[in-house]
């Protein structure tokens, strides 16, 4: 049978079609993954906090397979805690908080968000680990920043990025950009913030609060300045709320 | 008004005319590698190269070729995207309507890119996770659209396919040969190896040490955009062939 390819009908008619069979394709694998996916990204939160809280070599014996098990040797995650902006404590559990949802969230007043913090014991020290989130040139970037037995200097930390640019702004999960961050203090003797700058002119290893930038990534970097500067307050109050 | 309206069709009807005499052409049937479908593979290497000469796909090749890594993943992403594209839209090539036929062949490599990118997502994450921001690239990649349109419409399956695979060869070497030169001197390593040392300050070693410095032009894009012309040069002052005159 000649069908005109050309008519009206015929392209409506493939149209529709092509549109049933991609969608229901599309949907169908989406609902079949999702629970692989879920689980997948769990994994990898907890990998997040492991690599913020451990040093290199300790950290390099972690797998998406035994992540889940030395997540529950570092972490308690009964001690975790949740603050909201004041840096007063809720009564929320801290794991299941979608800190990126909630930055997504526009509808979300700033004074509802959650601000988890998770408690590792290293050796029997203590170590705070506190995720943050913000916007990077393309899309969302976020990390885990953790802090030493002292509240104040910055012991390891993470960063990670969704579509910054490769080489450029996607180096900031790279060790040469962490490294920047590591031992710096994000408090003063008096418990008071000391704000992070994100600088071009290589001081950043000299100076105190002051970090190397990427070049060709200026704007990511400028990002997760931002980001730390924004999503560290809470935490320093409820820090000094301890102090006193 | 009428007169440009009518004028309009004319030309609409012109070309679904001449869409129908390509599709009309019919291939004798041919041996799997005949001298034909061997040059659809090796010519896009070199005298129809998809970057050095019809200049496409250059928007991911100027982004992504800072580090050979990614120019190796973004290569290998191409190649699985147009094969699959170019063998579907193949055999689609009679069923589609012409007029609606662009639309039909980004939703075809769009949801392919999608469904690899749910499945590497819930079955291989850490691929997943290297491939995050390629996926939007490999999408608007301009290589992909123009082999559906220019090859895969006209042609039989088995051809396609290696229309795809020349094509994906001759845009992945560009792309690991940029990439080579860019991250060695943009940052004195191939594949995240250091080659020169390290300039890390406070633990240099290797040539930095001797006062060496990387070149930081070679990290921003225009850079890119210097190197494949150069390329480009080469090219085509060892084949006069291929300069066009005016």
């Amino acid at each position: 049978m000649a069908v005109n390819r050309d008519s009206n009908g015929y392209t409506f008619g493939f149209a529709i079609a092509l549109v049933v069979v991609v969608g229901v394709l599309l949907a169908g694998i989406a609902m079949w993954t999702k629970p692989f996916q879920e689980k997948n990204e769990e994994v990898k939160k907890k990998m997040d906090i492991l690599k913020a809280i451990l040093v290199k070599d300790d950290y390099s014996k972690i797998t998406r397979k035994n992540a889940g098990d030395e997540f529950e040797n570092y972490v308690n995650l009964e001690e975790a805690i949740v603050l909201d902006m004041n840096g007063v404590v809720k009564d929320t559990a801290a794991f299941d908080i979608d800190i990126k949802k909630q930055f997504r969230d526009k509808n979300l007043e700033e004074k509802d968000k959650d601000y988890p913090m998770f408690i590792a014991n290293i050796d029997g020290k203590k170590a705070y680990v506190i995720p943050v989130v913000g916007k990077g040139l393309w899309g969302p970037v976020w990390g885990n920043i953790c802090l030493d037995e002292d509240m104040r200097s910055i012991k390891g930390a993470t960063f990670d990025h969704k579509t910054e640019t490769p080489g450029l702004g996607a180096e900031i999960k790279q060790d040469f950009f962490i490294k920047g961050w590591i031992d710096e203090k994000i408090s003063d003797e008096n418990g008071d913030f000391a704000k992070f700058e994100v600088v071009k002119d290589k001081s950043g290893s000299t100076k105190e609060s002051k970090v190397d930038g990427i070049t060709g990534g200026t704007i990511t970097s400028k990002g997760v300045e931002e980001m730390v500067n924004r999503c560290l307050l809470p935490y320093i109050a409820y820090f000094k709320s301890l102090k006193n | 008004m009428f007169v440009t309206i009518y004028r309009l069709f004319q030309i609409i009807e012109k070309l679904r005319v001449m869409s129908e005499d390509v599709k009309k052409t019919k291939e004798p049937s041919e041996p799997l590698f005949s001298k034909k479908n061997k040059k659809l593979v090796t010519d896009p290497l070199t005298d129809n190269n998809p970057i050095t000469i019809q200049v496409l796909g250059i928007c991911s090749a100027l982004a992504i070729t800072v580090q050979v890594e990614q120019g190796v993943v973004m290569s290998a992403a191409v190649l699985f995207v147009l094969i699959f594209g170019n063998v579907i839209i193949s055999l689609l090539r009679n069923l589609i309507p012409s007029r609606i036929r662009i639309i039909v062949q980004l939703v075809v490599v769009a949801s392919l890119v999608i469904i690899v990118d749910q499945l590497l997502a819930a079955f291989l994450p850490d691929v997943s996770e290297k491939l995050s921001v390629f996926v939007g690239l490999i999408i608007t990649n301009c290589i992909i659209m123009g082999r559906f349109e220019a090859f895969a419409m006209a042609n039989k399956p088995w051809p396609s396919f290696m229309d795809a695979l020349g094509n994906s060869f001759g845009y992945a070497w560009i792309l690991i040969l940029v990439s080579i030169i860019r991250e060695l001197f943009g940052s004195g390593s191939l594949y995240g190896f250091p080659i020169f040392g390290s300039a890390l300050p406070g633990e240099e070693w290797g040539i930095y040490t001797m006062g060496y410095m990387n070149n930081n032009m070679m990290i921003l894009p225009p850079m890119a955009l210097i190197i494949v012309g150069i390329i480009i040069w080469i090219q085509r002052s060892r084949n006069k062939a291929l300069i066009e005159e005016h």
